[in-house]
């Protein structure tokens, strides 16, 4: 496989393709919703209507607006159905041909597309995620050959330093340092790792992703091993995305046989295998250390850093691990430049973001937009805001993020804004609440996702978690007093203060956000007189 | 190898690199608590009691692991760490249950030891009183998870320097507990050599040797020491 | 090998069932396969508990002691790993499943009163299988099917848009099927 055969190939697979591609979502929100029996029918149609020789069905990974599908939409004419049934599917192929399409006609040109920016979801819903050829077709792999035939693996390095990637799994630890840090330990032996468990309830853009496009997060991690000088890959998904870790089954499969990942990839000496490891159900395994140990067959617990994984991570060795949307972000980089990549986004944030923008909103689903945009162009003008009702809240960044109130939307959205009002970017979730929304009960409701999920080896997060929920709880029951709801708060410094890793620093913002936000939702809740404060032993 | 000076409490103190801030601490005799710690194992850095303040730094390190650096500034002893320890000694105490009165380790506890060091005399968290059961069914030992802290030294003993790895914590959370074998009793464990690394390793009261009653669990902490030299250093003390 | 399944039996005195080893049970066999492709490392424990409850249903006891002994590895390490990822269970669990997400966008939406009412009709709490074996009731994290929540997996299938209604139909209707 050289430079020729990826054109070849290319080419081959443009000349394929038939003028009239009908795309049908067939990810796991649109197949719960019967997508795949739309599909069949699709096909079934286009095989009566005669119509095969230039009209194709292809089943593509995820749109976006997940809250109305199954979806279909109709290229080059950029048509959009929402709701297909498999009983009005094939009124989309006869309206190919003069007839009447009969599904919901959706708004292609609604803010909530016309507003998103695609650098990661850019052939989402446009390529079948089960053959690399159509990933080739649309410049696929091509990134990855740049830099192994135009690039030195510091020039790689350097280049995503110079985009100002930062990471996208919540930290946004700028991507470049961590690469070069991996790059410049001494060792034969490193690792590159893909963090795919993501488990921020009310967060899927990373399913989204591998299920969608998974060749795009492959090559960014072919790419990351050449920088850093790593054979070896793992990618960590999530037990509960069996889309997500067939497609990339198949996507690995397929990138070995073309000579694409494997020994010598391009017939340069560089060798590049990826695995997969699947979780078992633990979202502490989305910390990096805990994630490691995971991978090496042990319980998924932290360890102190430093050493950070760059310097001694699996199995000891320099290890470079990066969230999913981060490593989708690499082959834009390096193909259009990161003069082009630092032209988006705001001073210290660039580039896009995915949210998976969920709750109490019209539009459901994900999209992906610029750093810098207001959290209310995103949730009234993309969102189309609450139905019958009002914004509360936004949350972001899940149980390690804050509830951001609707006083603040218009708060830009980049890592530093939000960290300046109490919340975080995170992995993505952004959940809106309607004025119906007790925030108290947010708040309990987050503490209790920490408590079940803390590993319980540090003390403050496993039996602060328990104490500060039986304090929510207690509130909640109107019984507690204002020595509760001090305690409260000191407590939750404490745990943030002390605890070992992210989930335990990270746990109280829930409830700092909200006492700080809707003091007054916790006050209504308190006894007035402290009858009730006598101590509880 | 060579020297790092930094000052610790305002003490300047001299370090061997690569040593801890709790090793360079004891060497200049100032004294940080510490509780899931134990010479001779891994350190953790699991309980928190050990955390301190680096100047430049906004985060606390734990002491136990954190390596000195050429002029590092450490406060070991500030009011936010002091009342920091004293809610971790408070949380433990409504975690578990630890009736001192009649435990085999009054009066020779490390929990009780840093209850009475960090000023801890009530706890602002309600009792928790969990029913975590008692394991008798070794012939000469026994454990009670009552009075487990889960600071995992029976476990790293076990399979550290015994190598016998009886040991392991299951499930997670608050629902975690020190496990022998496969959740089975611990007499019927066949990796168990009966050495008692573990009960000399137990903080508390909850690994202990039968027949031993209230205030009478004597340990040889200096056991497991003069192990670990014998085997690394090859020096033999008794 | 023979020994060594012996071995796995030895700690199940009181169970009276047929002394299962790879020779008379098909399912050891399959683990064995999976073992012998991870080339017996120990840090491949976690893709065999995944494949060993694939076949057995559940990981009990005498398949945690086979694959221990296999990859020689400490019982209680196998047990804590075991215990400690949610998704593995050590009890059999019901001939159907039913699994409720609770991720915060579900939540938003009612799955808390789908999960109450299932509760109050099969008399169980999430994670619980109903005394005639016949449901298991689980509750999620996030499926990331936030898009259509609140979303239930009925055996296996994810369903989206439910409401405590529709759930307790088919609920029911596994219920009288015998």
């Amino acid at each position: 496989m050289d430079w020729t055969n990826l054109l070849e190939i290319a080419e081959t697979e443009q000349k394929r393709q038939k003028s009239i591609r009908v795309h049908c979502c067939t990810s796991t929100g649109c197949r719960a919703a019967n997508s795949l029996s739309v599909k069949q029918n699709l096909d079934n149609a286009v095989a009566e209507s005669g119509l095969g020789d230039r009209v194709e069905v292809i089943g593509v990974g995820c749109m976006g607006f997940c809250g109305r599908g199954p979806l279909v939409q109709v290229d080059p004419e950029d048509l959009l159905y929402e709701e297909v049934t498999p009983e009005n599917a094939p009124s989309i192929i006869e309206a190919l041909d003069g007839g009447e399409a009969k599904p919901i006609k959706g708004d292609s040109q609604h803010p909530f597309f016309s507003r998103q920016m695609k650098i990661v979801r850019q052939h989402t819903g446009k390529v079948d995620p089960e053959r690399i050829e159509e990933y080739i077709a649309v410049g696929g792999y091509q990134s990855l050959y740049k830099a192994l035939y135009e690039m030195t693996p510091e020039q790689v390095v350097s280049e995503i330093g110079k985009s100002g990637l930062r990471g996208r799994g919540g930290g946004g630890y700028p991507t470049g340092l961590k690469w070069a840090t991996v790059a410049k330990m001494p060792g034969k032996q490193k690792y590159v790792i893909c963090n795919g468990d993501e488990g921020d309830p009310g967060a899927f853009m990373d399913r989204s992703v591998l299920e969608s496009d998974p060749h795009l997060v492959l090559e960014g991690m072919a790419i990351a091993g050449y920088a850093v000088g790593a054979d070896h890959g793992y990618i960590y998904v999530r037990a509960e995305y069996p889309l997500a870790i067939q497609r990339l089954q198949k996507a690995i499969q397929q990138a070995k046989k073309y000579g694409i990942l494997g020994s010598q990839i391009f017939e340069s000496p560089f060798d590049f295998k990826i695995d997969i490891r699947i979780g078992a159900g633990a979202f502490v395994c989305g910390e990096e250390t805990a994630l490691i140990q995971s991978i090496e067959g042990k319980r998924g617990n932290p360890v102190p850093r430093p050493p950070y994984p760059a310097e001694s991570g699996l199995w000891g060795c320099p290890t470079l691990i990066n969230n999913v949307e981060t490593f989708a972000n690499i082959a834009p980089i390096i193909r259009e430049g990161a003069e082009w990549y630092v032209s988006i986004g705001t001073k210290n944030s660039k580039g896009t973001k995915i949210f998976a923008l969920t709750g109490k909103i019209r539009n459901n689903g994900l999209i992906e937009v610029p750093m810098g945009i207001t959290l209310r162009e995103i949730v009234e003008e993309m969102g189309g805001g609450v139905p019958n009702g009002e914004v509360k809240a936004v949350q972001t960044g899940g149980p390690s993020g804050g509830c951001i109130p609707a006083s603040l939307l218009d708060t830009p959205v980049d890592y530093d804004s939000l960290n300046k009002v109490g919340s975080m970017m995170g992995s993505g979730g952004m959940v809106v609440m309607d004025r119906e929304t007790n925030m108290v009960e947010v708040a309990r409701f987050y503490m209790e996702f920490c408590r079940g999920e803390t590993c319980g080896k540090c003390v403050p997060c496993r039996t602060g978690t328990v104490q500060l929920y039986s304090l929510l709880t207690k509130i909640l029951n109107k019984q507690a007093t204002k020595t509760d709801l001090e305690k409260l708060e000191t407590l939750s410094y404490m745990v943030k203060e002390t605890s070992l890793c992210g989930l335990g620093i990270s746990a109280p913002n829930p409830v700092l956000s909200t006492l700080r936000y809707f003091p007054q939702e916790y006050l209504e809740l308190i006894q007035e007189d402290s009858l009730n404060s006598k101590v509880t032993v | 190898m060579s020297v790092r000076t930094l000052t610790i409490d305002g003490q300047p103190v001299a370090a061997i690199e690569g040593a801890t801030i709790l090793e360079a601490a004891k060497e200049g005799g100032i004294h940080i608590p510490t509780l899931c710690f134990l010479e001779g194992v891994s350190a953790v850095a699991a309980c928190r009691m050990c955390l301190v303040e680096v100047e430049g730094i906004n985060k606390l390190l734990p002491a136990c692991v954190t390596k000195v650096s050429e002029e590092m500034v450490v406060h070991t002893n500030t009011p936010k760490l002091q009342e920091y320890r004293r809610m971790v000694i408070e949380l433990l105490f409504s975690e578990g249950n630890h009736v001192c009165s009649i435990c085999v380790a009054n009066g020779n506890c490390e929990l009780q030891d840093l209850a009475i060091e960090v000023g801890m005399d009530h706890t602002r968290f309600p009792y928790r009183f969990p029913d975590r059961g008692i394991d008798v069914s070794h012939p000469q030992f026994g454990i009670d998870h009552n009075r487990c802290i889960l600071c995992t030294r029976c476990v790293r003993v076990c399979d550290e320097i015994e190598g016998a790895h009886v040991w392991d914590v299951a499930q997670r959370g608050a629902a975690a507990y020190i496990v022998s074998g496969l959740n089975q009793p611990w007499g019927e464990v066949e990796a168990c050599t009966s050495c008692g690394k573990c009960v000399d390793a137990c903080p508390t009261g909850a690994i202990f040797r039968k027949g031993t009653t209230t205030s009478e669990k004597a340990r040889d902490r200096a056991k497991l020491e003069f192990l670990v030299n014998a085997r690394e250093k090859h020096e033999w003390t008794r | 090998m023979q020994s060594l399944t012996a071995e796995a039996t030895k700690t199940q005195k009181s169970q009276s069932t047929p002394k299962k080893t790879s020779e008379t049970d098909k399912r050891f066999k399959t683990l064995d396969i999976t073992i012998k492709r991870n080339h017996y490392r120990q840090d491949a424990l976690i893709e065999i508990l995944h494949k060993a409850q694939e076949s057995f249903g559940y990981l009990e006891p005498e398949v945690l002691e086979y694959v221990a002994r296999q990859l020689k590895l400490p019982l209680s390490r196998v047990y804590g790993v075991a215990t400690f990822y949610h998704l593995f269970s050590l009890k059999p669990s019901g001939a159907h499943s039913c699994v409720v997400c609770l991720g915060t966008a579900c939540y938003v939406k009612g799955s808390g009163k789908i999960m109450a009412a299932l509760e109050e009709e099969l008399g169980i709490k999430a994670g619980e299988t109903t005394p005639d074996d016949k449901i298991s009731l689980m509750a999620a994290r996030c499926l990331g099917a936030c898009g259509i929540a609140p979303a239930i997996v009925f055996d296996g299938t994810v369903a989206g848009k439910q409401e405590p209604e529709m759930v307790l139909e088919r609920i029911k209707a596994w219920q009288s099927k015998t």
